[in-house]
């Protein structure tokens, strides 16, 4: 801009209005180009702010409000808080939240980086690569209710895995811990949210240089070698992205927690969702913004290890 | 030139189903040379040199490096080392782990193999850029460094596929005259990858021409330029013309004909199609019996000396022994 006043100085008087106008054009130019990323950005902002921003607020707001057995009224008082802190039942239940998510957090994935590994480096023609993709999405054609109703007649007491065992004759009496257990729910998890893993690692591994791999091996480096020094640093940001997924899924979920155990394991989705069933909004306001929080420093710690910006 | 630890291809071929993409080569490359495998896209120059690398399963024949068959080695066991079109530098290591990859896979200790990547650094002028990481670097500085990487291994052979096709030209001459400084000081011998006549030509003390899977003709840069023993060598080498002649084709270097405005011995009667001044010397195009598109290179001094005009009938003549006959 500093240009414009320099030369309307130096030119000459009938110039004068020109280079004015010149100016003006200048300016408009600037404001219009302004004007035009505040309204090319509104409409993300105000579909954030308006479905995402306002509803968390309108969360914390709720969470310090009061609540009788029968009615819940508006204030700022801290006993939801005191309530929750107090009980060891939230720890209990924080604590098992935790340990669904880094068993499942283990399992998805060691199972997604193998998968993905085959994809992107054992399979060698695009075409497969793509099926074989597409054929890990097929299961998510159907709701993740239905997929894991489908696991009752399979690991029920007289399910197709007890009666396949028994005949084996490796058992003599049904296995009891195979549904409504533990087990069963982190069965689900993984099996519904390893996808979640295979994709993001997929994708990092797709853009590592396949002659990277021969410039390792050229360098005398063995299969394990070339996968601990060169594959797995190269797919750390696929890795952290797909660990973000199934933390946040696995931290959020209460169903598959419900129906998995027989309601007889809780998290923390559920200590919600059975306060939202009481009608005790507030109470379950609370923990929802303990969880939120919880969440967000698991993948503020993440985001230490591994710049994923790069991949987005 | 010593057979002692030359590199012998028997029969060498390679298969992708039904493609042949290498055709039962035989070659003899000697120690300590610089040798370049020149040819066309898809003419199987690559394939070669990743079969030798190792890089690439051999569907028959053999390579024995130094007495030794090592057709079925694995890469890091053959004594040769490759250096990618793309340099395959590790982008999450820094410059000196880059360098030092091999010797971290063989184990050697944190410092030992630092101190023996950066002498290797010293080497290609890269001392000061340990730290950096490979997208910090220009193009140049990341193919000293894939040099100094493949160079750490203390290989025979060092294998380089079209190293210099991603520089720019004026990088380009530099980087040539580097390749051949360092293949001379190190005493190894370099097995150079191009499509570039000009590359092969300011590099190689051999030049093994290649098209369709086949080695057309092998030899010093001058044997193949002055006397291309087959019709495509003298179309891909370039400056020739090719003569059709009693039932025979012959190769004819463009500098070697002769031209006068009045009938030479033994000359041919053709007119002047074209001119095109190059500076130091001019291309007279011209029509011919038996050769409709022959080109004379003429020095600007004779051609301004006496100069031709488009459509000007002239004289053609050229020394027999200039002419060299073409396998059919």
């Amino acid at each position: 801009m500093s240009v414009i006043p320099t030369s309307a100085s130096g030119a000459k008087a009938p110039d004068l209005p020109l280079a004015a106008s010149a100016r003006y054009r200048l300016v408009r130019k600037a404001r219009d180009g302004e004007r035009a990323s505040w309204l090319l950005s509104s409409p993300l902002v105000l579909v954030l702010g308006i479905f995402l921003v306002l509803p968390i607020l309108m969360i914390v707001v709720v969470s310090f409000w009061g609540a009788t057995e029968f009615s819940i009224y508006p204030a700022f008082e801290f006993d939801n808080y005191q309530f929750l802190f107090g009980s060891a039942v939230t720890y209990q239940v924080f604590f098992k939240t935790f340990v669904f998510a880094a068993i499942t957090w283990v399992f998805t994935l060691a199972i997604g980086f193998t998968v993905a590994y085959f994809l992107a480096f054992h399979v060698r023609s695009l075409t497969w690569q793509i099926a074989l993709f597409l054929l890990c999405t097929i299961p998510f054609w159907t709701s993740n209710i239905i997929r894991m109703i489908s696991w009752v007649p399979f690991l029920g007491r007289n399910g197709i895995a007890n009666s396949a065992l028994l005949q084996m004759g490796l058992i003599d009496q049904p296995l009891e811990w195979l549904l409504f257990s533990d087990f069963a729910v982190v069965l689900a998890f993984v099996h519904l949210y390893t996808l979640f893993m295979v994709v993001p690692i997929f994708n990092t591994m797709m853009r590592i240089d396949k002659s990277l791999v021969e410039a390792a091996r050229d360098a005398g480096a063995s299969g394990l070698q070339i996968l601990t020094n060169v594959i797995i640093p190269l797919a750390k940001p696929g890795i952290m992205i797909g660990s973000i997924f199934v933390v946040t899924l696995v931290m959020g979920d209460f169903i598959t927690v419900r129906f998995m155990s027989g309601s007889q394991s809780a998290n923390v989705g559920r200590l919600i969702s059975n306060d939202i069933a009481l009608l005790q909004y507030p109470s379950a306001a609370a923990t929802a913004v303990v969880l939120l929080a919880m969440v967000l420093i698991m993948i503020a710690i993440m985001l230490r290890f591994v710049d994923i910006r790069k991949e987005l | 030139m010593s057979r002692q630890n030359a590199l012998e291809l028997a029969q060498l071929t390679k298969k992708y189903g039904e493609t042949i993409a290498v055709d039962g080569i035989n070659q003899l490359i000697a120690s300590g040379t610089y040798t370049c495998l020149l040819g066309p896209s898809g003419c199987g120059k690559s394939s070669t040199l990743r079969m030798i690398a190792g890089h690439e399963t051999v569907s028959s024949g053999d390579i024995v490096l130094a007495g030794t068959n090592i057709t079925d080695l694995p890469p890091a066991r053959r004594g040769t080392a490759m250096m990618f079109q793309n340099y395959a530098l590790f982008p999450h290591l820094s410059v000196i782990d880059n360098v030092a990859f091999s010797l971290k896979m063989k184990g050697i200790a944190r410092d030992e193999r630092r101190a023996q990547a950066r002498t290797l650094l010293e080497l290609v002028d890269m001392a000061s850029y340990g730290d950096r990481l490979p997208a910090q670097l220009s193009g140049g500085q990341q193919q000293r460094i894939a040099l100094a990487r493949a160079l750490i291994t203390s290989p025979q052979i060092l294998l380089l596929d079209e190293p210099l096709s991603a520089l720019d030209p004026f990088l380009r001459l530099r980087m040539r005259s580097e390749l051949k400084r360092l293949q001379l000081s190190l005493g190894i011998s370099f097995i150079h990858v191009t499509h570039s006549q000009d590359e092969a030509m300011a590099l190689a003390d051999q030049i093994i021409v290649m098209n369709g899977g086949r080695i057309e003709q092998a030899g010093t840069p001058h044997e193949i330029f002055d006397a291309p023993r087959t019709e495509f060598v003298a179309r891909f080498m370039g400056g020739h013309n090719i003569i059709a002649l009693d039932g025979a084709k012959y190769a004819v270097r463009a500098d070697r004909i002769s031209l006068a405005s009045v009938p030479l011995a033994a000359g041919r009667d053709a007119v002047v199609k074209a001119i095109e001044y190059l500076g130091t010397t001019v291309n007279v195009s011209l029509d011919m019996e038996g050769a409709p598109e022959i080109t004379a290179t003429v020095s600007d001094s004779a051609f301004f000396a006496a100069p031709f005009e488009a459509g000007q009938s002239v004289s053609v003549a050229w020394q027999r022994a200039d002419a060299h006959e073409l396998a059919a």
